[in-house]
């Protein structure tokens, strides 16, 4: 990535434009709506662009860091094309799901927050996505995949790219 | 559209009320009906089983049948009834129709719409009279008790039409505070109803407004909490998809109420459809001049601005919302002082969440008699619980408070899934405790369930059977705590962790009576010393599952044994006789520590094996079992 206040990659110009547009620069409670951006722009945050925002919001990226460490739904590292998010909440944990993420894992050949290196696939657990009806429930990008047995989990690998 | 006046609105109500004319029927007769009109669950639940693809097919098929002028398909909030999604609900009349597959709609325009014949496979079926086909919503047991005033508009109203919205009445409640009352008789209504806030602690609403109301005049803000955290309740999301506004028109009564212009929604960033229609009813409700400045030319000004929450539980908690709102780490902070004298950048802050605000609207419209006539002696009105786990009818339900247990599981839940035995009810999520079958007439109401070690919580209620080790949920919801703990005290942050290895202990065989004495003396000082409510109830699960469920831990500690075949390090995994020598557990044995020949009875050697369960769940015959 560039070097530090010299970025001029589309991305970064995207993230400035949304600062400016909404006025934000120099507004420190506007930093989770940034970071929201940000995320969504790059994927992840990485530290070039935690010190980019530092810069324009005039925070001290120390602070930053806590504030994107404290959070779950913000990442430090790249995710995988395929995000498996195995819901660990209550309604499906007391119909299984612990089984689910066990043979996810084996499955897979990956723990429970990790990112394969070549970025086809991440594997993490989530609480409660709410579709406690199709309890248990695996989430791959946005597509629910509901009711499922561990012999159902095949398939589901099988059906991603 | 721009609403100028109370008198405007009123007008617009009166124009646009018949928007929901058919929909207010629900049993017209079939044969004499001219004009329908069909509704789509466009809840998360039933939009992951591609409800939005029923909805695309019913307007083909309508389309190609010519028959756009007199039938129309809408999507609408959530039924409620998640277990048999997706719901497709027809009127004038009334029908329910369940678990519709996109194929299914050709067979709904052409037998029900043209033929005027319902659709009998995909009618609800009384499970107590097999054969029975319940063709109406209010004819199914999971509805007949119910009573609908948060949810009034969930299933009725499509959730992004400003139309529809006016029709059911909304805003009408603002339009009364502004020319009927003054902020102080507002908060007297409050009061008066009896009305406690639904996310939690249960504390007098009407009181909370008080608190902010005396305070000098100046900045003030209202504030929603909507980061609805507690894992199997999804009641504020359902709301927030279904009915938007309402949460909107509560906001700025509230605003009115205790001198605030500025409102802030807090919403999980995990929920993208309730942000979607939550933005669109903001920005509907400020075009047709219901949010902004000068509302309805009364002089009161009221902004609505979204917050997006980031995955912490915590910030559930209201202090540490607000300082998740002003763009810091989300960590609580002591009260007093209280967020109504200082909250959000220090000023005086009302927060609710999304289900107690949505009462306010028809308290207001209705008055507080009305509202405080429902329910029991201490909880008025009504509460919505999201009954999951092990029971047949999964699903939100609206009930009035006083209301039993055993009512709501067994009449309107269904009872327990697979005709398993009921074990236990937890409720109030990782705050709250379980509730063990002698309690099952208890009548749910916040000073109840916190006598019996449990609380009410947002209203999550998951249903747990013999299939489930009460040593491993308690040991569940610790992994929660300790996961979600922001950190900030010592009591959470470390003795929270000690508690959830102490019950690692005891599901790995490794218990002894002295971690059952440590279990209890630590719970009680965590609950004594921790900074906040995530904290200070935290040992909850571990404190009721001992209370009720003694003999469980005995068993974990005394004999080395899990009575509900869970915890896989004290079981042994065997082949039974049932075995048909397929090999397909040798295959997936992770341990290579089962062998046999083909066609013959396998064998798993014990020494080697892991007790990871891969062979049971390879089995086609349930061949291998727990002893």
């Amino acid at each position: 990535m560039a070097e530090m206040g010299k970025q001029k990659s589309p991305e970064f110009e995207e993230l400035d434009g949304f600062i400016k547009k909404s006025g934000l620069e120099g507004k420190q409670s506007a930093l989770i709506a940034v970071l929201h951006q940000a995320q969504h722009i790059f994927g992840y945050l990485p530290k070039e662009v935690m010190m980019f925002i530092g810069k324009k919001l005039q925070i001290p990226v120390a602070k930053i860091y806590g504030v994107v460490t404290f959070y779950s739904f913000f990442n430090t590292e790249p995710k995988g094309r395929n995000q498996f998010k195995v819901c660990l909440g209550t309604a499906c944990f007391v119909r299984g799901s612990d089984k689910i993420a066990d043979a996810l894992q084996r499955q897979l050949g990956m723990k429970m927050g990790e990112t394969s290196e070549d970025l086809r696939y991440s594997l993490e657990a989530v609480r409660c996505v709410g579709a406690c009806g199709l309890a248990p429930v695996v989430l791959v990008n946005d597509k629910v995949y509901g009711r499922l047995l561990v012999k159902d989990i095949n398939k589901i690998i099988d059906a991603q790219e | 559209m721009k609403i100028s006046t109370v008198q405007d609105l009123k007008n617009e109500y009166q124009k646009l009320a018949s928007l929901l004319a058919l929909r207010r029927e629900e049993d017209a007769v079939s044969g004499k009906i001219n004009k329908r009109e069909i509704l789509v669950c466009g809840g998360t639940g039933c939009m992951s089983s591609d409800s939005q693809e029923i909805l695309a097919n019913l307007r083909q098929e309508i389309n190609d049948a010519g028959l756009q002028d007199t039938v129309s398909a809408h999507i609408s909030g959530c039924f409620g009834f998640c277990e048999k999604g997706p719901i497709v609900k027809i009127f004038p009349d009334g029908v329910f129709y369940i678990e519709v597959q996109p194929a299914d709609a050709r067979e709904i325009i052409d037998s029900h719409i043209k033929g005027n014949q319902l659709v009998r496979r995909l009618l609800y079926e009384d499970p107590a009279n097999p054969g029975l086909h319940l063709a109406r919503q209010h004819e199914i047991p999971f509805y007949k008790k119910q009573l609908r005033i948060a949810l009034r508009n969930c299933g009725l109203i499509n959730p992004e039409s400003m139309e529809e919205c006016i029709a059911a009445q909304g805003y009408q409640a603002l339009g009364k505070c502004l020319s009927e009352y003054t902020p102080k008789q507002v908060v007297d209504i409050m009061k008066a109803s009896g009305l406690r806030g639904r996310g939690g602690g249960g504390f007098p609403t009407g009181v909370k407004w008080e608190a902010a109301y005396v305070q000098p005049m100046g900045k003030k803000y209202v504030v929603c909490n909507a980061d609805e955290g507690d894992p199997g309740a999804f009641m504020d999301r359902s709301i927030l998809e279904g009915d938007s506004h309402s949460i909107i028109e509560a906001m700025a009564i509230a605003a009115y109420a205790i001198g605030a212009n500025e409102g802030y929604v807090y919403i999980r960033a995990e929920y993208p459809l309730a942000i979607k229609r939550l933005s669109k009813a903001i920005s509907d409700a400020s075009d047709w001049g219901l949010l902004g400045d000068n509302i309805m030319n009364t002089g009161f000004s009221f902004n609505l601005k979204l917050q997006y929450g980031a995955g912490a539980f915590v910030c559930g908690e209201e202090t540490a919302l607000l300082r998740s709102i002003e763009g810091g780490r989300g960590e609580p902070t002591t009260k007093p002082p209280f967020p109504a004298q200082s909250g959000l950048w220090g000023y005086p802050t009302v927060i609710n969440n999304v289900e107690t605000y949505a009462n306010v609207p028809p308290i207001i419209l209705r008055g507080a008699e009305w509202f405080s006539g429902i329910g029991s002696e201490k909880s008025k009105g009504t509460k919505v619980f999201a009954l999951a786990g092990k029971i047949n009818n999964v699903g939100l339900v609206e009930v009035p408070m006083g209301i039993t247990l055993r009512e709501i599981i067994y009449e309107i839940g269904g009872g327990v899934k697979n005709g398993k035995a009921f074990k236990a009810v937890q409720t109030g999520g990782p705050s709250g405790g379980c509730i063990d079958a002698s309690n099952i007439d208890t009548r749910i109401d916040y000073d109840n369930l916190i006598a019996l070690g449990s609380m009410m919580g947002s209203g999550g209620m998951i249903v747990i059977d013999e299939d489930n080790c009460m040593v491993d949920i308690a040991k569940f919801y610790l992994d929660f705590t300790v996961d979600e703990s922001c950190g900030k005290c010592t009591p959470c942050r470390i003795g929270n962790k000690r508690l959830y290895e102490l019950l690692e202990d005891l599901t790995q065989g490794k218990g002894t009576p002295e971690h059952l004495d440590k279990l209890k003396t630590l719970s009680q000082i965590i609950k004594d010393t921790a900074l906040c409510g995530l904290g200070q109830t935290a040992p909850n699960p571990v404190l009721s599952t001992m209370r009720y469920f003694a003999d469980e831990y005995h068993a974990h500690v005394h004999d080395k044994t899990c009575p509900a075949k869970v915890c896989t390090k004290l079981l042994n995994f065997v082949i039974t006789e049932a075995c048909i020598g397929c090999g397909r557990c040798a295959r997936g044995c992770p341990a290579n520590c089962i062998s046999g020949e083909l066609r013959k009875m396998f064998v798993i050697d014990q020494a080697k094996c892991i007790k990871c369960g891969a062979c049971q769940d390879a089995c086609p015959k349930q061949a291998v079992a727990r002893q």
